[in-house]
């Protein structure tokens, strides 16, 4: 194949000034970044660090696995899993009265006469905005207040699941209702069915498959992210681990890491068979 | 019928003895929780929150740490989206298939851990403070982001980068010219999505002591300094909103979605 010697222009780069304005650009916005998250990677591997973690990585092995410790360990590991149990069906008794509300869907004015009546419009604005709040502050900020509140344990992880995950799944249930089949919940309220009557016979039934599929979805997350309340004292798992890790006890929080990943994935197991089975 | 009926029986039945045994283990004394005196002091904490603390020098420090908060979500989501790309490759199955299911095990394992677990562990290596964050930041966000972006590189039309390869060009151009020009609206969507996941993250990563707000808030809720707490919550709530704003904005410009 013989190569045709190209003219010295076209091996110019057309594009230059830009990729020098870019990567000037990039050097300047990152110079503050890393200034501000004190971003220095040879921390880690100062010769301090280096042995601290040196000395807590040689100490997860072996994992601690005598059977008093998995006892232990078993028991904080159910604890989550009913700290996300009970905070769901809490935070389910919570959001089913806000997005009820909350829908336009069952407005008599609007169904009646196109408009909402402002006193109706104001009530959905106000539970809206509740709800905004409920799910705005992150569940392990509410735990953090709760622990402060009601003291160290289950109760405040269960508290800061329900108000959460209340904000989240009201509002989600709120889309739902209004994105669904809502003809048969028209037809109701058009010859007469009260608000109560038009919800139980015309939108539930549409909507159940959907709700229990995304409730089911969020003990999932709520499974998680009890563990990560732990942290900060609200019981199960996450203690279990704040407390070894405190100690420098890698053997133990190996064994917990490894139950940890375990019960996520058990967790999605059981949500994925639960949703298809009821779906 | 029968299975409707398995449905509408078993599985409330299910539920509600799966929830009391859950409740039977539970160490709550709830009737205590609504006694007078309990009642009366969550008031008294909660009535803090009601003024948020002002005060220029306080704000000024709020400020900081929401600035710092920011920077911990950016640089975690960019060392991810580095880290996140050079195990995607692989994950993809572009360098068979051993190291197709080696990288999609450490991605797995990246992922499974939260970032705030991720970030007690770092805090023992790296220290106090926001660089923990950073990193813990970027461990998990790599696990999410190397999985997404292996799909997305597996999802799309292998033909431009075929023809570049039957005619000579190496595996890296190739990839550089054809796959990965094809695949970026779908890996920056991903990548912005994340980093609206991370300044959430970030936020509170400081209650292990990983810098930021979290930290600035854990601080003042240990002296139930609630008036300052709620200026952090609310400077928090702020952040998360104005993160949300500029990224989907950023998405529209980049992805046309």
């Amino acid at each position: 194949m013989a190569t045709v010697a190209l003219p010295a222009t076209t091996m110019r780069d057309p594009a230059w000034r830009e990729r020098v304005l870019w990567t000037i650009a990039a050097v300047v916005l990152l110079l503050p970044l890393g200034w501000l998250a004190e971003f220095n990677p040879a921390t880690l591997w100062s010769a301090a660090s280096l042995s601290a973690t040196r000395q807590f990585l040689a100490t997860f092995f072996p994992p601690k696995l005598d059977a008093e410790f998995l006892q232990l360990v078993a028991i904080a590991t159910w604890k989550t899993v009913a700290i996300a149990t009970v905070g769901t069906t809490l935070a389910v008794l919570i959001a089913v009265p806000l997005a009820l509300v909350a829908n336009r869907q069952l407005s008599i004015s609007a169904f009646a006469s196109g408009r909402m009546c402002a006193l109706c419009m104001a009530a959905r604005a106000s539970v809206r905005t509740f709800m905004i709040l409920l799910r705005s502050i992150p569940e392990i900020v509410w735990a953090l207040l709760f622990v402060r509140a009601v003291g160290l344990g289950d109760t405040a992880g269960v508290i800061a699941i329900a108000l959460t995950y209340g904000g989240m799944l009201g509002k989600v249930y709120t889309e739902i209702f209004e994105s669904n089949e809502t003809q048969g919940t028209r037809a109701l309220l058009g010859n007469g069915a009260s608000r109560t009557q038009a919800f139980f016979y015309g939108m539930l039934p549409v909507c159940l498959p959907e709700l229990m599929s995304y409730t089911i979805y969020r003990w999932e997350c709520a499974i998680r992210a009890s563990v990560v309340m732990g942290f900060v004292g609200a019981g199960g798992l996450g203690q279990q681990m704040e407390l070894s890790m405190k100690m420098l006890a890698g053997g133990e929080v190996l064994t917990m890491l490894a139950v940890f990943v375990a019960l996520v994935w058990v967790a999605d197991a059981v949500s994925w068979f639960l949703r298809r089975w009821l779906a | 019928m029968n299975t409707w009926v398995s449905k509408a029986v078993i599985a409330p039945l299910f539920f509600l003895v799966f929830l009391a045994a859950s409740i039977a283990t539970l160490s709550g004394d709830w009737a205590s929780l609504f006694s007078r005196t309990a009642v009366m002091s969550m008031l008294e904490f909660a009535r803090g929150f009601v003024w948020p603390a002002g005060g220029a020098p306080f704000l000024g420090k709020i400020f900081y740490a929401a600035l710092e908060t920011l920077a911990i979500s950016l640089l975690g989501t960019l060392l991810a989206v580095i880290a996140g790309l050079a195990l995607a490759l692989p994950a993809a199955g572009r360098w068979g298939l051993p190291a197709k299911h080696a990288s999609r095990f450490v991605l797995n394992v990246l992922r499974a851990i939260p970032e705030l677990v991720w970030a007690s562990l770092v805090v023992i290596a790296a220290g106090l403070g926001p660089f923990a964050g950073t990193v813990a930041l970027a461990f998990h966000t790599t696990g999410v982001l190397g999985r997404l972006f292996g799909e997305a590189l597996e999802n799309v039309a292998p033909e431009p980068n075929d023809t570049l390869r039957r005619n000579g060009v190496a595996a890296f151009p190739a990839f550089w010219y054809t796959t990965f020009p094809q695949a970026l609206p779908q890996l920056a969507s991903y990548t912005l999505y994340r980093w609206e996941n991370n300044i959430r993250a970030a936020a509170v990563l400081g209650v292990v002591g990983a810098g930021g707000l979290g930290q600035t808030l854990y601080f003042h809720l240990s002296l139930f300094q609630t008036h300052e707490a709620s200026t952090v919550l609310l400077a928090m709530i702020a952040l998360v909103g104005v993160v949300d704003v500029a990224s989907n904005h950023l998405r529209i410009k980049l992805t046309g979605r």
